[in-house]
């Protein structure tokens, strides 16, 4: 990607996990967020509203544009271009960044960028981030506020569906789509669920288990 | 990816004006519209189109109605294929149309993917999606799958490019007998499905579809089935998703156990949604026994030219077709 508004990323590096909620003194990722917003400072476009489109033509964004993104029930401003893929945005441009969504093949293949559009599970690095203004977008990180682990993320854990861990979030999400819509889902509509999601460890035994279980847990305690 | 400006029109006027002339053959890739975005962000990434203009359709009201009517539906361009695919009535009317839908990708692209970005994405060949490539697809002088690696490449219709269309609808549409509603600059017109795509042979060579520069698809529109029974059969390498290494829409109509009226459009073995007409004709009056199976099935590849990694889509065609065929005779 040669996106200039945010600093490319090594592929290959998860970063390193902040304890607990502990603001980091400075670490890389946050130094080059800076300085991208500081080079992308200059131009900054304002978005016009759908209802004016008709007297003034189309709403157009240019350069650097702000918009507001709905992420996992907050509005937040932020500050990219139009290319700019909501796995980018996410990951680079909002505050603090969203980094539970993993950037793995980039080209809609692999699903580790899964993320709830209206309530849908889509690959945030096919999505452009201004084509989700107005509507709400929920990340792996919005699935409990207050960071206990959901009955799927719990399941998880009970039946060893992950081994390095990287493709997890994707997985997560895809199922719990899957189970919000219907519980009682069975094996094969799971699979078909997270058929768009690779697990190069090979877990996908355990998380198939761990998403039959959930599905079960969540059954005893009344759908949700 | 280059950036780009982001246009989000309201109307259709909006949309065509934005587009390039008629005949701005040489500049049309200058504007890009987007629906779903899972085929343009793709090609935009690998660097395929560099456009100056976004046109976002998704402004545009009316474009993701879904409608069921006395003589059929209207599919609106920005369908989602995960709305086809979920349609219970749809499902029963034309059942190959929400299987083909359901077969697309995976959840993930088919809750963004639209039917009128199915119909009209780009082929999937490695050499045209490879950037440093400049195929004839890419205004290049020769098709190098022809003499290259073309395991996935056509076995029919191929030649001067030897791609295949990589679209799970358009068999199933073109085997409803729909048509298109293109719009532009000089306003409405129709076409039948089956002319909308183009061999390249007979078409140019760097589009797949009749769309001018000027034009976009807005809606298709599929006759009533009353009477009729249909199933898309499709075979993938990767079973969890992938696209078709051959595919087919089979549709009929029977009457004690004998077939009174045939569809029979092949996808993945073509540039076009290959439909096989002899092999409909030769399935009126017949029982759907093997010997019928096997009698359509060399009807219906007949004129194949595999290329020197993909003759398996010969017997692989058939076999679908014989499976297609003996689903519908106990349906």
């Amino acid at each position: 990607m040669s996106d200039a508004a945010s600093p490319p990323e090594a592929k290959s590096s998860p970063e390193p996990r902040s304890g607990s909620q502990a603001k980091p003194a400075l670490t890389r990722r946050a130094f080059f967020k800076g300085a991208g917003v500081v080079a992308a400072g200059g131009v900054i476009g304002e978005a016009v509203s759908a209802a004016n489109a008709r007297a003034y033509g189309p709403a157009t964004l240019e350069g650097t544009v702000e918009v507001e993104l709905d992420i996992n029930g907050a509005k937040q401003k932020v500050t990219l271009e139009p290319r700019t893929t909501l796995l980018n945005a996410l990951r680079n441009h909002c505050n603090p960044p969203l980094t539970g969504t993993k950037l793995v093949c980039d080209r809609g293949s692999c699903g580790a960028c899964t993320v709830h559009l209206d309530g849908r599970p889509v690959y945030s690095c096919m999505t452009l981030a201004v084509d989700t203004v107005g509507h709400k977008v929920k990340t792996i990180e919005g699935l409990s506020p207050r960071g206990e682990l959901t009955v799927l993320q719990q399941k998880f854990c009970e039946h060893d569906g992950s081994q390095c861990g990287f493709c997890t979030p994707g997985f997560v999400m895809a199922i719990t789509a899957c189970l919000e819509r219907n519980p009682a889902a069975s094996l094969d509509e799971i699979q078909n669920a997270c058929s768009g999601n690779l697990c190069r460890c090979g877990t996908q035994p355990q998380i198939f288990e761990a998403a039959l279980a959930a599905g079960r847990a969540l059954q005893a305690k009344g759908g949700k | 990816m280059k950036n780009f400006t982001y246009v989000m029109p309201t109307s259709l006027e909006q949309v065509v004006e934005l587009l390039p002339g008629p005949r701005d053959l040489k500049t049309r890739d200058r504007v890009k519209v987007l629906a779903g975005g899972q085929d343009l962000l793709g090609e935009l990434k690998e660097h395929l189109v560099e456009p100056e203009q976004v046109v976002n359709l998704k402004g545009v009201p009316g474009l993701a109605d879904l409608r069921p009517q006395a003589s059929g539906w209207q599919i609106g361009a920005l369908v989602t294929l995960a709305a086809l695919e979920e349609n219970t009535s749809l499902r029963a009317s034309h059942t190959m149309i929400a299987e083909a839908a359901g077969s697309v990708g995976s959840t993930q692209i088919r809750n963004q993917g639209t039917v009128g970005g199915n119909l009209c994405q780009r082929p999937r060949c490695w050499y045209y999606r490879h950037e440093q490539a400049v195929c004839i697809k890419k205004g290049g002088a020769e098709c190098f799958a022809y003499g290259g690696l073309n395991k996935y490449n056509a076995i029919l219709g191929g030649g001067p490019s030897y791609i295949v269309h990589p679209s799970d609808l358009a068999p199933a549409l073109v085997a409803a007998g729909a048509t298109a509603l293109i719009r532009g600059k000089k306003g409405e017109r129709t076409v039948e499905l089956e002319r909308f795509f183009t061999l390249p042979s007979e078409g140019a060579v760097t589009r797949e579809n009749v769309l001018a520069p000027d034009e976009v698809l807005v809606r298709v529109d599929v006759p009533a089935m009353a009477g009729w029974k249909s199933t898309y059969v499709k075979f993938r390498e990767r079973s969890s998703y992938d696209f078709a290494l051959a595919a087919v829409a089979a549709a009929l109509k029977l009457d004690g156990g004998k077939v009174t009226e045939a569809r029979l459009v092949l996808g993945g073995v073509a540039p076009v949604p290959w439909r096989c007409e002899k092999a409909e004709k030769a399935l009126v009056g017949r029982k759907l026994d093997a010997e019928t199976c096997r009698v359509v099935g060399e009807l219906a590849l007949e004129g194949a030219e595999p290329l020197a990694h993909n003759a398996y889509k010969l017997p692989l065609a058939k076999g679908l077709i014989a499976k297609a065929l003996t689903k519908l005779a106990s349906a």
